[in-house]
Protein backbone atom coordinates (compact mmCIF):
# COMPACT_ATOMS: atom_id res chain seq x y z
CA UNK A 1 0.00 0.00 0.00
CA UNK A 2 2.00 3.30 -0.91
CA UNK A 3 2.59 6.07 1.35
CA UNK A 4 4.42 8.97 0.76
CA UNK A 5 6.15 12.03 3.32
CA UNK A 6 3.62 15.22 3.02
CA UNK A 7 6.07 16.62 0.68
CA UNK A 8 6.34 13.92 -1.68
CA UNK A 9 2.43 13.32 -2.05
CA UNK A 10 1.66 12.60 -5.20
CA UNK A 11 -2.01 14.35 -4.92
CA UNK A 12 -4.69 13.11 -7.04
CA UNK A 13 -2.83 12.40 -10.26
CA UNK A 14 -2.84 8.80 -11.19
CA UNK A 15 0.19 9.20 -13.75
CA UNK A 16 2.41 10.77 -11.32
CA UNK A 17 1.24 7.76 -9.12
CA UNK A 18 2.36 5.24 -11.57
CA UNK A 19 5.77 7.21 -11.91
CA UNK A 20 6.23 7.55 -8.24
CA UNK A 21 5.47 3.70 -7.82
CA UNK A 22 7.80 2.95 -10.93
CA UNK A 23 4.50 1.17 -12.98
CA UNK A 24 4.91 3.96 -15.76
CA UNK A 25 7.88 2.70 -17.20
CA UNK A 26 5.61 0.87 -20.18
CA UNK A 27 5.00 4.56 -21.34
CA UNK A 28 8.40 5.67 -21.33
CA UNK A 29 9.39 3.12 -23.87
CA UNK A 30 12.13 3.98 -26.43
CA UNK A 31 9.31 4.11 -29.68
CA UNK A 32 12.21 5.17 -32.06
CA UNK A 33 10.97 2.87 -35.63
CA UNK A 34 7.74 2.27 -34.64
CA UNK A 35 6.58 4.58 -37.02
CA UNK A 36 7.59 2.08 -39.86
CA UNK A 37 5.36 -0.64 -37.64
CA UNK A 38 1.65 -1.97 -39.13
CA UNK A 39 -0.29 -1.12 -36.07
CA UNK A 40 -3.82 -0.66 -36.19
CA UNK A 41 -4.78 3.19 -36.60
CA UNK A 42 -8.79 4.59 -35.46
CA UNK A 43 -10.21 6.37 -37.69
CA UNK A 44 -13.23 9.30 -37.62
CA UNK A 45 -14.93 10.55 -34.90
CA UNK A 46 -17.06 13.59 -34.70
CA UNK A 47 -18.90 15.49 -32.41
CA UNK A 48 -21.74 18.56 -32.23
CA UNK A 49 -23.77 20.61 -29.48
CA UNK A 50 -27.53 20.73 -29.36
CA UNK A 51 -30.52 22.38 -27.34
CA UNK A 52 -29.86 19.70 -24.04
CA UNK A 53 -25.94 18.57 -24.40
CA UNK A 54 -23.55 17.12 -26.58
CA UNK A 55 -23.75 13.51 -29.45
CA UNK A 56 -20.80 11.96 -29.89
CA UNK A 57 -20.45 9.67 -32.85
CA UNK A 58 -17.47 7.32 -33.80
CA UNK A 59 -17.23 4.34 -36.67
CA UNK A 60 -16.01 1.24 -35.75
CA UNK A 61 -13.34 0.18 -37.88
CA UNK A 62 -9.52 0.13 -37.32
CA UNK A 63 -7.06 -0.78 -39.95
CA UNK A 64 -3.17 -1.40 -40.79
CA UNK A 65 -2.25 0.05 -43.49
CA UNK A 66 -4.57 -1.55 -46.21
CA UNK A 67 -6.20 -4.30 -44.16
CA UNK A 68 -9.13 -3.86 -42.04
CA UNK A 69 -7.85 -5.06 -38.55
CA UNK A 70 -10.91 -4.50 -36.52
CA UNK A 71 -14.71 -4.34 -37.24
CA UNK A 72 -16.30 -3.76 -34.04
CA UNK A 73 -13.66 -1.31 -32.32
CA UNK A 74 -15.06 1.11 -29.56
CA UNK A 75 -13.54 4.62 -30.28
CA UNK A 76 -16.32 6.88 -28.48
CA UNK A 77 -16.49 5.91 -24.47
CA UNK A 78 -17.88 8.03 -21.44
CA UNK A 79 -14.97 9.38 -19.42
CA UNK A 80 -17.29 9.40 -16.24
CA UNK A 81 -20.94 10.14 -16.08
CA UNK A 82 -20.87 13.50 -17.65
CA UNK A 83 -18.07 13.46 -20.28
CA UNK A 84 -17.08 11.22 -23.37
CA UNK A 85 -14.04 10.80 -25.25
CA UNK A 86 -13.43 9.62 -29.21
CA UNK A 87 -10.14 8.90 -30.68
CA UNK A 88 -8.34 8.83 -34.15
CA UNK A 89 -4.76 7.41 -34.28
CA UNK A 90 -2.91 4.75 -33.46
CA UNK A 91 -5.11 2.84 -31.57
CA UNK A 92 -2.76 0.69 -28.91
CA UNK A 93 -1.45 4.10 -27.74
CA UNK A 94 -5.06 5.97 -27.75
CA UNK A 95 -7.23 2.97 -25.82
CA UNK A 96 -4.29 3.20 -23.46
CA UNK A 97 -4.62 7.42 -22.87
CA UNK A 98 -8.44 6.07 -22.34
CA UNK A 99 -7.93 4.00 -20.22
CA UNK A 100 -5.85 6.46 -18.03
CA UNK A 101 -8.09 8.80 -18.60
CA UNK A 102 -10.70 7.07 -17.41
CA UNK A 103 -9.03 6.25 -14.53
CA UNK A 104 -7.37 9.50 -13.86
CA UNK A 105 -11.17 11.33 -13.42
CA UNK A 106 -11.97 8.21 -11.50
CA UNK A 107 -9.25 8.34 -8.80
CA UNK A 108 -9.36 12.81 -8.46
CA UNK A 109 -12.84 12.23 -7.98
CA UNK A 110 -12.41 9.62 -5.18
CA UNK A 111 -8.69 10.91 -3.48
CA UNK A 112 -10.55 14.50 -3.69
CA UNK A 113 -14.55 13.55 -2.77
CA UNK A 114 -15.40 16.04 -5.81
CA UNK A 115 -15.40 15.49 -9.54
CA UNK A 116 -13.50 17.26 -11.56
CA UNK A 117 -15.52 20.57 -13.53
CA UNK A 118 -15.35 19.83 -16.91
CA UNK A 119 -13.09 22.43 -17.85
CA UNK A 120 -10.53 20.61 -15.39
CA UNK A 121 -11.03 17.00 -17.40
CA UNK A 122 -10.53 18.81 -20.62
CA UNK A 123 -7.24 20.76 -19.75
CA UNK A 124 -6.17 17.08 -18.06
CA UNK A 125 -6.65 15.59 -21.16
CA UNK A 126 -4.61 17.94 -22.90
CA UNK A 127 -2.11 17.47 -20.90
CA UNK A 128 -2.17 13.84 -21.87
CA UNK A 129 -2.13 13.81 -25.39
CA UNK A 130 1.15 16.20 -24.55
CA UNK A 131 2.87 13.45 -23.07
CA UNK A 132 2.81 11.11 -26.08
CA UNK A 133 3.96 13.77 -28.10
CA UNK A 134 7.34 11.55 -28.10
CA UNK A 135 5.75 8.67 -29.54
CA UNK A 136 3.86 11.10 -31.69
CA UNK A 137 6.79 12.27 -33.24
CA UNK A 138 7.44 8.50 -34.30
CA UNK A 139 4.11 7.65 -35.94
CA UNK A 140 2.06 6.96 -33.10
CA UNK A 141 0.01 9.98 -33.18
CA UNK A 142 -3.35 10.05 -30.84
CA UNK A 143 -5.88 13.24 -31.40
CA UNK A 144 -8.68 13.14 -29.36
CA UNK A 145 -11.94 15.07 -28.83
CA UNK A 146 -13.63 15.45 -25.54
CA UNK A 147 -17.27 16.57 -25.12
CA UNK A 148 -19.30 16.61 -22.11
CA UNK A 149 -22.19 18.27 -20.05
CA UNK A 150 -20.94 21.30 -17.75
CA UNK A 151 -22.67 21.02 -14.89
CA UNK A 152 -21.59 24.42 -13.25
CA UNK A 153 -22.95 26.06 -16.66
CA UNK A 154 -26.11 23.86 -17.48
CA UNK A 155 -24.65 23.19 -21.28
CA UNK A 156 -23.24 20.81 -23.60
CA UNK A 157 -19.00 21.67 -23.98
CA UNK A 158 -16.82 20.06 -26.71
CA UNK A 159 -12.85 19.94 -27.50
CA UNK A 160 -10.56 19.50 -30.14
CA UNK A 161 -6.96 18.74 -29.54
CA UNK A 162 -3.93 18.30 -31.94
CA UNK A 163 -0.54 16.25 -31.59
CA UNK A 164 0.87 18.35 -29.05
CA UNK A 165 -1.71 19.04 -26.55
CA UNK A 166 -3.42 22.19 -28.18
CA UNK A 167 -6.78 22.40 -26.82
CA UNK A 168 -9.32 23.94 -28.81
CA UNK A 169 -13.11 24.28 -27.48
CA UNK A 170 -15.86 24.61 -30.21
CA UNK A 171 -18.77 26.21 -29.92
CA UNK A 172 -21.01 24.09 -32.48
CA UNK A 173 -18.83 20.66 -33.89
CA UNK A 174 -15.74 19.01 -34.34
CA UNK A 175 -14.55 16.06 -36.26
CA UNK A 176 -11.46 14.09 -36.04
CA UNK A 177 -9.63 11.36 -37.79
CA UNK A 178 -9.22 10.66 -41.84
CA UNK A 179 -12.65 10.73 -42.76
CA UNK A 180 -13.31 14.23 -40.32
CA UNK A 181 -13.28 16.46 -43.51
CA UNK A 182 -15.93 14.70 -45.15
CA UNK A 183 -18.14 14.41 -41.79
CA UNK A 184 -17.30 17.61 -40.85
CA UNK A 185 -18.61 19.06 -43.60
CA UNK A 186 -22.04 17.19 -43.69
CA UNK A 187 -21.95 18.33 -40.07
CA UNK A 188 -21.00 22.28 -41.15
CA UNK A 189 -24.05 21.87 -43.58
CA UNK A 190 -26.47 20.39 -41.61
CA UNK A 191 -25.68 22.46 -38.36
CA UNK A 192 -28.52 24.42 -37.10
CA UNK A 193 -28.28 26.19 -33.26
CA UNK A 194 -30.37 24.48 -30.44
CA UNK A 195 -30.98 21.16 -32.41
CA UNK A 196 -33.34 18.52 -30.69
CA UNK A 197 -31.69 15.68 -29.51
CA UNK A 198 -33.58 13.55 -32.51
CA UNK A 199 -31.62 15.81 -35.22
CA UNK A 200 -28.81 15.99 -33.82
CA UNK A 201 -27.93 11.92 -33.51
CA UNK A 202 -29.49 11.86 -37.22
CA UNK A 203 -26.70 14.30 -38.30
CA UNK A 204 -24.07 12.51 -36.74
CA UNK A 205 -25.50 9.33 -38.64
CA UNK A 206 -25.51 10.79 -42.05
CA UNK A 207 -22.08 12.37 -41.12
CA UNK A 208 -20.11 9.63 -40.32
CA UNK A 209 -22.37 7.47 -43.79
CA UNK A 210 -20.85 10.35 -45.96
CA UNK A 211 -17.32 9.37 -44.30
CA UNK A 212 -17.54 6.35 -45.20
CA UNK A 213 -19.00 6.37 -48.35
CA UNK A 214 -16.04 9.35 -49.46
CA UNK A 215 -13.08 7.33 -47.09
CA UNK A 216 -11.47 4.00 -47.27
CA UNK A 217 -10.51 3.62 -43.39
CA UNK A 218 -14.17 4.58 -42.38
CA UNK A 219 -16.39 1.96 -41.73
CA UNK A 220 -20.08 2.48 -42.36
CA UNK A 221 -23.13 0.81 -40.55
CA UNK A 222 -22.72 -3.31 -41.29
CA UNK A 223 -26.49 -4.68 -41.27
CA UNK A 224 -24.77 -7.94 -42.10
CA UNK A 225 -23.26 -8.33 -38.66
CA UNK A 226 -25.43 -6.04 -37.04
CA UNK A 227 -22.22 -3.50 -36.23
CA UNK A 228 -23.45 0.24 -35.93
CA UNK A 229 -21.26 2.93 -35.69
CA UNK A 230 -21.07 3.81 -31.33
CA UNK A 231 -23.55 7.06 -31.20
CA UNK A 232 -24.39 8.35 -27.74
CA UNK A 233 -25.78 11.76 -26.07
CA UNK A 234 -24.17 13.59 -22.65
CA UNK A 235 -26.58 15.78 -21.30
CA UNK A 236 -27.89 17.01 -17.60
CA UNK A 237 -28.84 13.01 -17.04
CA UNK A 238 -25.53 11.68 -17.99
CA UNK A 239 -23.69 9.57 -20.58
CA UNK A 240 -26.64 8.00 -22.91
CA UNK A 241 -25.90 5.35 -25.59
CA UNK A 242 -27.93 4.55 -28.30
CA UNK A 243 -28.79 1.45 -28.63
CA UNK A 244 -28.82 -0.90 -32.03
CA UNK A 245 -31.47 -1.55 -32.86
CA UNK A 246 -32.44 2.75 -32.96
CA UNK A 247 -29.53 3.05 -34.84
CA UNK A 248 -30.30 0.42 -38.11
CA UNK A 249 -33.85 1.95 -38.20
CA UNK A 250 -31.72 5.60 -38.50
CA UNK A 251 -29.74 4.13 -41.08
CA UNK A 252 -32.19 2.58 -43.10
CA UNK A 253 -34.14 5.53 -43.29
CA UNK A 254 -30.77 7.08 -44.50
CA UNK A 255 -30.64 4.56 -47.03
CA UNK A 256 -34.03 5.03 -48.07
CA UNK A 257 -32.92 8.77 -48.65
CA UNK A 258 -30.18 7.95 -50.99
CA UNK A 259 -31.68 5.38 -52.80
CA UNK A 260 -34.37 7.92 -53.77
CA UNK A 261 -32.08 10.63 -54.77
CA UNK B 1 26.34 8.40 29.82
CA UNK B 2 22.77 7.89 30.89
CA UNK B 3 21.64 4.51 31.43
CA UNK B 4 17.59 4.48 29.64
CA UNK B 5 15.27 3.16 32.03
CA UNK B 6 14.41 -0.12 31.53
CA UNK B 7 10.54 -0.71 30.62
CA UNK B 8 8.64 -3.84 30.16
CA UNK B 9 7.57 -4.60 26.60
CA UNK B 10 3.99 -5.57 27.91
CA UNK B 11 4.16 -2.31 29.56
CA UNK B 12 4.86 -0.21 26.62
CA UNK B 13 2.35 -2.31 24.43
CA UNK B 14 -0.14 -1.79 26.90
CA UNK B 15 0.76 2.10 27.52
CA UNK B 16 0.19 2.57 24.00
CA UNK B 17 -2.54 -0.04 23.49
CA UNK B 18 -4.68 2.50 25.94
CA UNK B 19 -3.47 5.74 24.56
CA UNK B 20 -4.77 4.42 21.43
CA UNK B 21 -8.30 3.38 22.89
CA UNK B 22 -8.59 6.84 24.95
CA UNK B 23 -8.13 8.51 21.74
CA UNK B 24 -10.58 6.28 19.64
CA UNK B 25 -13.25 6.31 22.43
CA UNK B 26 -13.25 10.49 22.44
CA UNK B 27 -15.24 10.43 18.91
CA UNK B 28 -18.51 9.32 17.58
CA UNK B 29 -19.09 6.08 16.44
CA UNK B 30 -20.16 4.57 13.47
CA UNK B 31 -21.77 0.96 12.26
CA UNK B 32 -22.14 -1.03 9.00
CA UNK B 33 -25.04 -3.45 8.30
CA UNK B 34 -26.39 -5.74 5.74
CA UNK B 35 -29.42 -5.67 4.49
CA UNK B 36 -31.33 -7.28 1.23
CA UNK B 37 -29.26 -5.31 -1.76
CA UNK B 38 -26.02 -4.78 0.12
CA UNK B 39 -24.41 -3.39 2.85
CA UNK B 40 -25.42 0.12 4.36
CA UNK B 41 -23.16 2.36 6.63
CA UNK B 42 -24.30 4.89 9.46
CA UNK B 43 -21.83 7.52 11.37
CA UNK B 44 -22.62 10.11 13.86
CA UNK B 45 -21.07 13.06 12.16
CA UNK B 46 -22.02 16.11 12.67
CA UNK B 47 -19.75 17.96 10.29
CA UNK B 48 -21.14 18.19 6.59
CA UNK B 49 -17.85 18.19 4.90
CA UNK B 50 -15.05 15.59 6.77
CA UNK B 51 -16.35 11.83 6.03
CA UNK B 52 -15.82 9.41 8.06
CA UNK B 53 -17.29 7.08 5.20
CA UNK B 54 -16.07 7.37 1.68
CA UNK B 55 -15.45 4.98 -1.88
CA UNK B 56 -12.71 2.89 -2.35
CA UNK B 57 -13.36 1.05 -5.55
CA UNK B 58 -16.33 -0.52 -7.75
CA UNK B 59 -17.36 -3.02 -4.89
CA UNK B 60 -15.39 -1.50 -2.03
CA UNK B 61 -16.32 0.83 0.92
CA UNK B 62 -14.09 2.55 3.78
CA UNK B 63 -15.04 3.81 6.73
CA UNK B 64 -12.60 5.15 9.78
CA UNK B 65 -13.19 6.68 13.37
CA UNK B 66 -11.25 8.30 15.38
CA UNK B 67 -8.32 11.13 14.69
CA UNK B 68 -9.37 12.01 11.06
CA UNK B 69 -6.38 12.94 9.60
CA UNK B 70 -5.08 10.19 10.68
CA UNK B 71 -7.73 7.51 9.18
CA UNK B 72 -8.12 9.88 5.82
CA UNK B 73 -4.56 9.40 5.41
CA UNK B 74 -5.27 5.81 4.85
CA UNK B 75 -8.48 6.06 3.43
CA UNK B 76 -6.34 7.51 0.11
CA UNK B 77 -3.35 5.07 0.58
CA UNK B 78 -6.40 2.44 0.19
CA UNK B 79 -7.88 4.16 -2.94
CA UNK B 80 -3.91 4.42 -4.42
CA UNK B 81 -3.50 1.04 -3.79
CA UNK B 82 -6.84 -0.14 -5.38
CA UNK B 83 -6.36 1.95 -8.62
CA UNK B 84 -3.03 0.71 -8.63
CA UNK B 85 -3.75 -3.24 -8.50
CA UNK B 86 -6.90 -2.48 -11.27
CA UNK B 87 -4.79 -0.40 -13.98
CA UNK B 88 -2.08 -3.35 -12.99
CA UNK B 89 -4.25 -6.34 -13.39
CA UNK B 90 -7.98 -5.86 -13.61
CA UNK B 91 -10.74 -4.53 -12.19
CA UNK B 92 -11.93 -8.21 -10.56
CA UNK B 93 -9.31 -8.46 -8.70
CA UNK B 94 -9.32 -5.96 -6.30
CA UNK B 95 -11.15 -7.29 -3.10
CA UNK B 96 -11.41 -6.23 0.36
CA UNK B 97 -9.68 -8.87 1.90
CA UNK B 98 -6.42 -7.98 0.18
CA UNK B 99 -6.71 -3.87 1.12
CA UNK B 100 -7.41 -5.20 4.98
CA UNK B 101 -4.44 -7.19 5.23
CA UNK B 102 -2.48 -4.39 4.02
CA UNK B 103 -3.79 -1.64 6.25
CA UNK B 104 -3.40 -4.56 8.90
CA UNK B 105 0.24 -4.80 7.95
CA UNK B 106 0.72 -1.06 8.12
CA UNK B 107 -1.54 -0.46 11.77
CA UNK B 108 0.37 -3.46 12.51
CA UNK B 109 3.97 -1.68 11.96
CA UNK B 110 2.81 1.60 13.19
CA UNK B 111 1.74 0.02 16.67
CA UNK B 112 4.62 -1.55 17.54
CA UNK B 113 7.51 0.73 15.76
CA UNK B 114 6.45 4.44 15.92
CA UNK B 115 6.28 6.23 19.30
CA UNK B 116 2.34 6.87 18.92
CA UNK B 117 0.19 4.29 17.52
CA UNK B 118 -2.81 5.50 14.97
CA UNK B 119 -5.85 6.45 17.07
CA UNK B 120 -8.27 5.12 14.53
CA UNK B 121 -10.71 2.37 14.02
CA UNK B 122 -11.11 1.24 10.43
CA UNK B 123 -13.62 -0.83 8.11
CA UNK B 124 -13.33 -1.81 4.75
CA UNK B 125 -16.55 -3.43 3.55
CA UNK B 126 -16.92 -5.49 0.03
CA UNK B 127 -20.71 -6.17 -1.42
CA UNK B 128 -21.04 -9.12 -3.07
CA UNK B 129 -22.07 -9.53 -6.74
CA UNK B 130 -25.13 -11.96 -5.67
CA UNK B 131 -23.46 -15.23 -7.14
CA UNK B 132 -20.16 -16.49 -6.44
CA UNK B 133 -18.31 -13.31 -4.31
CA UNK B 134 -20.26 -12.76 -0.66
CA UNK B 135 -20.60 -9.81 1.07
CA UNK B 136 -17.13 -9.07 3.21
CA UNK B 137 -16.90 -6.63 6.19
CA UNK B 138 -13.23 -6.28 8.01
CA UNK B 139 -12.90 -4.51 10.97
CA UNK B 140 -9.29 -3.23 11.33
CA UNK B 141 -8.14 -2.24 14.58
CA UNK B 142 -4.97 0.60 15.25
CA UNK B 143 -2.83 -2.54 16.77
CA UNK B 144 -3.55 -4.07 13.23
CA UNK B 145 -5.32 -7.25 14.71
CA UNK B 146 -8.45 -7.79 12.10
CA UNK B 147 -11.87 -8.82 12.83
CA UNK B 148 -14.03 -10.65 9.98
CA UNK B 149 -17.77 -9.38 10.16
CA UNK B 150 -20.53 -11.19 9.02
CA UNK B 151 -24.16 -8.78 9.64
CA UNK B 152 -23.12 -5.83 11.21
CA UNK B 153 -20.57 -3.96 12.91
CA UNK B 154 -19.93 -1.05 15.55
CA UNK B 155 -16.63 1.14 15.86
CA UNK B 156 -15.52 4.18 17.81
CA UNK B 157 -15.93 4.40 21.12
CA UNK B 158 -19.09 2.69 22.95
CA UNK B 159 -18.95 0.23 20.05
CA UNK B 160 -19.79 -2.86 22.89
CA UNK B 161 -22.99 -1.62 23.69
CA UNK B 162 -23.50 -0.46 19.97
CA UNK B 163 -22.99 -3.79 19.17
CA UNK B 164 -25.02 -5.57 21.54
CA UNK B 165 -28.37 -3.52 20.42
CA UNK B 166 -27.89 -4.22 16.93
CA UNK B 167 -27.38 -8.22 17.58
CA UNK B 168 -30.96 -7.56 19.06
CA UNK B 169 -32.95 -6.14 16.42
CA UNK B 170 -30.80 -7.39 13.38
CA UNK B 171 -32.36 -9.50 11.06
CA UNK B 172 -31.04 -10.94 7.57
CA UNK B 173 -33.81 -9.59 5.23
CA UNK B 174 -33.96 -5.98 6.09
CA UNK B 175 -34.58 -3.04 3.67
CA UNK B 176 -32.83 -0.47 3.08
CA UNK B 177 -34.41 1.97 5.11
CA UNK B 178 -34.95 -0.64 7.87
CA UNK B 179 -31.04 -1.23 8.51
CA UNK B 180 -30.83 2.84 8.13
CA UNK B 181 -33.68 3.00 11.29
CA UNK B 182 -31.45 0.07 12.94
CA UNK B 183 -28.23 1.63 12.61
CA UNK B 184 -29.21 5.26 14.14
CA UNK B 185 -31.12 3.58 16.62
CA UNK B 186 -28.04 1.32 17.47
CA UNK B 187 -26.00 4.23 17.65
CA UNK B 188 -28.46 6.62 20.07
CA UNK B 189 -29.23 3.98 22.45
CA UNK B 190 -32.46 3.99 24.51
CA UNK B 191 -32.04 7.89 25.78
CA UNK B 192 -30.95 9.46 22.95
CA UNK B 193 -32.17 9.68 19.41
CA UNK B 194 -29.49 11.93 16.79
CA UNK B 195 -30.73 14.27 14.40
CA UNK B 196 -30.72 13.31 10.57
CA UNK B 197 -28.57 16.14 10.04
CA UNK B 198 -25.96 14.20 12.92
CA UNK B 199 -26.00 11.00 10.63
CA UNK B 200 -23.71 10.14 7.38
CA UNK B 201 -24.82 7.71 5.45
CA UNK B 202 -23.45 5.80 2.33
CA UNK B 203 -24.47 2.37 0.97
CA UNK B 204 -23.21 -0.28 -1.30
CA UNK B 205 -25.83 -1.56 -3.02
CA UNK B 206 -25.22 -4.13 -5.71
CA UNK B 207 -28.23 -2.46 -8.23
CA UNK B 208 -26.42 0.63 -8.62
CA UNK B 209 -23.88 -0.89 -11.28
CA UNK B 210 -20.64 -1.18 -11.73
CA UNK B 211 -19.49 1.82 -8.94
CA UNK B 212 -21.81 0.59 -6.06
CA UNK B 213 -21.29 3.14 -3.46
CA UNK B 214 -23.60 6.06 -3.35
CA UNK B 215 -24.17 8.52 -0.33
CA UNK B 216 -27.89 9.67 0.49
CA UNK B 217 -28.20 13.04 1.49
CA UNK B 218 -30.20 14.65 4.40
CA UNK B 219 -33.94 14.47 3.05
CA UNK B 220 -33.27 10.73 1.85
CA UNK B 221 -32.18 10.09 5.77
CA UNK B 222 -34.53 12.36 7.14
CA UNK B 223 -37.44 10.36 4.95
CA UNK B 224 -36.18 6.94 6.32
CA UNK B 225 -36.44 7.75 9.33
CA UNK B 226 -39.68 9.10 9.57
CA UNK B 227 -38.89 12.36 10.56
Amino acid sequence: MPFFAPGDDPGASFPELLRRTGLAAAHDADLRGAGSLDVPHATTCVALTFADGVVMAGDRRATSGNLISHRSMEKVVPADRFSGVAIAGAAGPAMEMIRLFQLQLEHYEKVEGTALSLEGKANQLSMMVRGNLPAAMQGMVVVPLFAGFDLLRGAGRLWAYDVTGGRYEEREYVATGSGSLHAGTVIKVGYRTAMSRDAAVDLAALALWEAADADSATGGPDALRGIYPVIATVTAEGWQRLDDDDLAQRYEAIAAEVRAR
Amino acid sequence: MSMPFYVAPEQVMKDRADYARKGIARGRALVAVRYDDGIVLVAENTSQTLRKISEIYDRIAFAGVGRYNEFDQLRVAGVRAADLKGYQYSRDDVDARSLANQYAQILGQIFTHEMKPMEVEILVAEVGDGAGRPDQMFHILYDGTVVDETEYAALGGDSEAISARLAESFRSDLDLAEAVRQGAAALGGPERRIDHTDLEVAHLARSNGRRCFRRLDDDDVAAMLGA
